[in-house]
C-alpha cells in the first residue's frame, strides 16, 4: 500500500528526516514510537502535504500512485487520513458544512453523486455513535471552543466519516484521558478493515495497549533505526528511548 | 471642480427650492455658503485622507432640479422573485421617491407614515420640522453642505409611539439615467418612544453611465425604541456613492446598523451613531468584499454623551487585485457618559499583494470608568486552516472561499431577519465565488 524509499526532508532548510525507509501493507497497524524531536511529526506532515515541509530526496509510493507529485487534497482523496497532533479551529465553518464539503468532494474525485442532506445526516449520526461524540460539537464551528480530548475525537469522526485507505494518527493519545483514550482506541479499532492500515505515531505505549501494532519502528534523528513486534513497545516503555540513542551513536565500525 | 456647482446654484436656486419643500428650503442657502467655504472634502483633510473623489468629480453629471418624473413604474420592473422576505417596498428612483401605489402602503399600521420627503414636509411641517436638518445642519463636511444645497426630496419614514413594523421596510435606490447623472437625496426617519422598525437600503444601478449619489440619511431613535438599519451595495464600478448615516439615540434605545458593500466603485461611508441617551445600545457591523478598482472607505463616529450605555463596531473587509479599503473607528467618551462600554474590532484580509488597506482606530475617552477596547489587524487567509481543510479533500479553491464566508460570518449573524441573513449569506457566497452579477436587479428581493 505504501513504500517510503530514502525519505530526506526538511523544514526552513534544517534536514529534519534523513532517509526514512517504510513499508506498510494492507492490513496492517504500524506504530512509531521515538523521543521528542526525531521527526515523527514531520512523516506525517510528508504524507499528507504540508507545504512547510520540503522533500529533498526519496520517493514514496501510494497504491502505485507518486504521492509526492499530489496536493493534499488528492492524497486525501486517494484515501490518506491525518489525524492531527494539534487540530485546526476553524471559527466561522461549521462542523457540519465542513464534513458535507469534504464528503461530497471526496464522492466527485470517485465520480459519485453527492450525498443528498437526510443521507448526509444519517451518516453523520452513525459516525458519532462511533466515537460516542456529543451532538452539540457537530453543531458549532470546527473545533473552535473543543477541550483538547473532543479535538481528538472530532478527528477520529472525520476519519470515520472518509473511511481512508491509511489512517496516521499523529500522537492522538496526547492529552487524552484514560476514558477518552479508550473511546478513541476503539474508534479505531471499529474501523480496522483487512483493505486499509494505520500508521500510529505515540509517545507512550499506553495508547498500545488498546491499538494493538503488528509492527513498531523506533524513530530517532529523523531515521527509523530499529524495527521490532509490539514488544519492543513494552521494552522502551521499561527502558526509556537512550539504550537506543546509545546503540545508535556507537560507530558500527567498533 | 466646485466653481461649476458653485455658479449653477446661483443661477438655478429659484428653480431648485420651487420643485422642494420650504423646509428643505430654509437651511439652503446657509449650507450653500458652506459648501462655498468648505469645498468637496479632499484628501488633504485628514478625515477624508483615504478618499480621493477627484476621478468622479472631474465628470460632468446632469442634476434632475425640474423633478421630471420617470417612465418606468418600479413595482413593474423589480419583481419579487424570493418571496422569502416580505417587505413593505419602496423606490428612490435617482434622487426622487416614487410615488407609493395602494398596494406597498396597505397594511402599515396606523399613523406609520411612509412618503416622500417633500411631501412630508408639505403635508405635515410640524412633525418634519422638529427634526429635519437637526442633526445635519450641525456638521462642518463639505459632503453633507453640499447635499442640503441641492436635495429636493427623499424619502421620510415616522413610526408612531409604541408602534412596532412587523415586518421590515425596504427601500430600493434606483439610479436609470442615459446620460451621467448625479443624484442627491435627504433621508428622514423619525421612530417615536417605544417604536421600532427594520430598514434595509439597497442601492443598485440600471445603466452603465457614470453615477454619483450623495445621500443623507438622519435618524431620530426615540426612548426604549428598536431601529435596525441593513444597507446594501450591489452597483458597478462606475458608481460612485457618498453617505451620510447620522443616527442620534434616546435613553434605552438599541439601533443595530449593517452596512454590507459587494460591488461599486467609490464609496465612502459616514456613518454617526450619537448616544444621547443612558441604557443604550448600539452595535455597528460592515463589510466589503472588493476585487478590480473597487475602493471602499467606511469612516465611522460613535459618540458616548450619556452614561451607562453599550456599543459595539465590527468592521471586515475582504480585498481582493487592486482594491482599496479603509475603515476609522472614532470612539468618543465624554467626560460624564460613565460606565460606558465600547468594543470594536475590524479585521481584513488581503487576497493580493496589490490590494491596500488603511485602518485607523481612534478613542478619545474623557470619562475615567469606562470598558473600552479595540482591535484592528491586517492578514491573509489562515494558512494552517486552509492546510487542515485540503487534508479532508477539501480543494484549495474550496478551503478558500469557505474560509473567506467564515471570515465574513459574524458580520452576517448581525442580521436580526432570518430571511434576509439567509438571502445575504447566499450572496456574499456566489460573490466570493464570482458569480454575483453586478446589479441586474434586485438582488434581495
Amino acid at each position: 500500500m505504501l513504500e517510503i524509499k530514502n525519505l530526506h526532508a526538511s523544514i526552513n532548510g534544517k534536514e529534519i528526516l534523513k532517509g526514512v525507509n517504510l513499508t506498510i501493507q494492507a492490513g496492517e497497524i504500524h506504530a512509531i514510537m521515538g523521543p521528542n524531536g526525531a521527526g515523527k511529526s514531520t512523516l506525517a506532515w510528508v504524507l499528507s502535504g504540508n507545504p512547510a515541509v520540503e522533500v529533498t530526496h526519496g520517493e514514496i509510493n501510494f497504491n502505485g500512485k507518486n504521492l509526492l507529485e499530489m496536493s493534499p487534497e488528492d492524497r486525501s482523496r486517494e484515501g490518506i487520513f491525518l489525524s492531527f497532533q494539534y487540530p485546526v479551529e476553524i471559527p466561522g465553518v461549521s462542523m457540519v458544512n465542513f464534513m458535507r464539503t469534504a464528503v461530497n468532494e471526496q464522492r466527485k474525485y470517485k465520480n459519485l453523486e453527492p450525498l443528498s442532506a437526510a443521507d448526509f445526516l444519517r451518516l453523520m449520526r452513525e459516525k458519532k455513535e462511533l466515537v460516542e461524540m456529543d451532538n452539540k460539537l457537530t453543531s458549532r464551528s470546527v473545533n473552535e471552543g473543543f477541550s483538547g480530548g473532543e479535538k481528538k475525537r472530532n478527528e477520529i469522526f472525520q476519519m470515520a466519516m472518509l473511511e481512508p485507505k491509511l489512517a496516521i494518527l499523529d500522537e492522538t493519545d496526547s492529552g487524552l484521558d484514560i476514558d477518552a483514550l479508550r473511546i478513541v482506541a476503539n474508534g479505531v479499532n471499529k474501523l480496522k478493515r483487512p483493505d486499509n492500515a494505520a500508521l500510529v505515531i505515540t509517545h507512550y505505549q499506553r495508547l498500545l495497549d488498546y491499538i494493538i501494532p503488528d509492527f513498531v519502528h523506533v524513530f530517532y534523528d529523523g531515521r527509523i533505526v530499529k524495527t521490532g513486534d509490539k514488544n519492543l513497545a513494552l521494552e522502551l516503555e521499561e527502558k526509556g528511548y537512550d539504550w537506543i540513542k546509545k546503540e545508535v551513536e556507537t560507530p558500527i565500525e567498533q | 471642480m466646485e466653481q461649476q456647482y458653485i455658479d449653477f446654484y446661483k443661477e438655478y436656486h429659484t428653480l431648485i427650492k420651487q420643485h422642494s419643500a420650504a423646509l428643505m428650503n430654509n437651511f439652503r442657502d446657509a449650507a450653500f455658503e458652506k459648501f462655498e467655504r468648505l469645498g468637496f472634502p479632499t484628501s488633504k483633510l485628514e478625515n477624508y485622507k483615504y478618499t480621493d473623489m477627484s476621478a468622479p468629480l472631474s465628470i460632468e453629471y446632469g442634476l434632475n432640479i425640474n423633478r421630471l418624473q420617470f417612465q418606468i413604474n418600479p413595482y413593474d420592473v423589480f419583481k419579487c422573485d424570493v418571496p422569502a422576505i416580505h417587505s413593505y417596498l419602496f423606490f428612490v428612483l435617482n434622487d426622487t421617491f416614487y410615488p407609493v401605489n395602494s398596494t406597498a402602503k396597505q397594511h402599515l399600521p396606523e399613523g406609520v407614515i411612509i412618503e416622500s420627503l417633500r411631501t412630508a414636509a408639505e403635508t405635515y411641517p410640524q412633525l418634519v420640522e422638529k427634526y429635519l436638518g437637526k442633526l445635519s445642519n450641525e456638521k462642518d463636511d463639505g459632503w453633507i453642505a453640499f447635499n442640503e444645497t441641492f436635495a429636493q426630496d427623499g424619502f421620510f419614514m415616522y413610526i408612531p409611539k409604541n408602534v412596532q413594523l412587523s415586518k421590515p421596510v425596504q427601500l430600493i435606490n434606483i439610479m436609470r439615467s442615459d446620460v451621467d447623472f448625479m443624484a442627491n437625496s435627504h433621508n428622514l426617519i423619525i421612530l417615536e418612544e417605544g417604536a421600532k422598525a427594520q430598514l434595509l437600503v439597497c442601492d443598485h444601478t440600471m445603466d452603465h453611465v457614470h453615477f454619483f449619489a450623495n445621500r443623507l440619511t438622519e435618524v431620530f431613535a426615540g426612548k426604549n425604541s428598536v431601529y435596525e438599519h441593513y444597507k446594501l451595495e450591489n452597483t458597478n464600478v462606475l458608481n460612485t456613492n457618498v453617505s451620510n448615516l447620522l443616527i442620534h439615540q434616546e435613553d434605552s434605545s438599541n439601533v443595530l446598523t449593517n452596512v454590507i458593500s459587494l460591488h461599486n466603485g467609490v464609496t465612502r461611508n459616514n456613518i454617526e451613531m450619537l448616544i444621547d441617551g443612558e441604557n443604550c445600545e448600539s452595535l455597528l457591523c460592515g463589510m466589503v468584499i472588493g476585487d478590480k478598482n473597487q475602493d471602499v472607505d467606511n469612516f465611522t463616529e460613535i459618540v458616548h454623551k450619556k452614561p451607562n450605555s453599550q456599543s459595539r463596531e465590527l468592521f471586515k473587509y475582504v480585498l481582493d487585485d487592486t482594491s482599496k479599503g479603509a475603515f476609522a473607528g472614532k470612539i468618543q467618551v465624554a467626560k460624564n457618559a460613565q460606565k460606558t462600554s465600547s468594543f470594536q474590532t475590524n479585521k481584513n484580509i488581503l487576497l493580493s499583494k496589490t490590494a491596500k488597506m488603511r485602518t485607523k482606530p481612534q478613542l478619545e475617552i474623557y470619562a475615567d470608568d469606562v470598558k473600552c477596547s479595540h482591535g484592528a489587524t491586517i492578514g491573509q487567509l489562515d494558512e494552517a486552516a486552509k492546510f487542515y481543510m485540503q487534508s479532508r479533500g477539501i480543494s484549495e479553491s474550496e478551503a478558500r472561499l469557505l474560509l473567506m464566508f467564515a471570515f465574513t460570518a459574524d458580520v452576517m449573524d448581525n442580521i436580526r431577519i432570518n430571511a434576509l441573513k439567509d438571502r445575504m449569506k447566499l450572496l456574499v457566497e456566489k460573490r466570493l465565488r464570482g458569480e454575483l452579477s453586478r446589479c441586474e436587479g434586485c438582488m434581495i428581493c
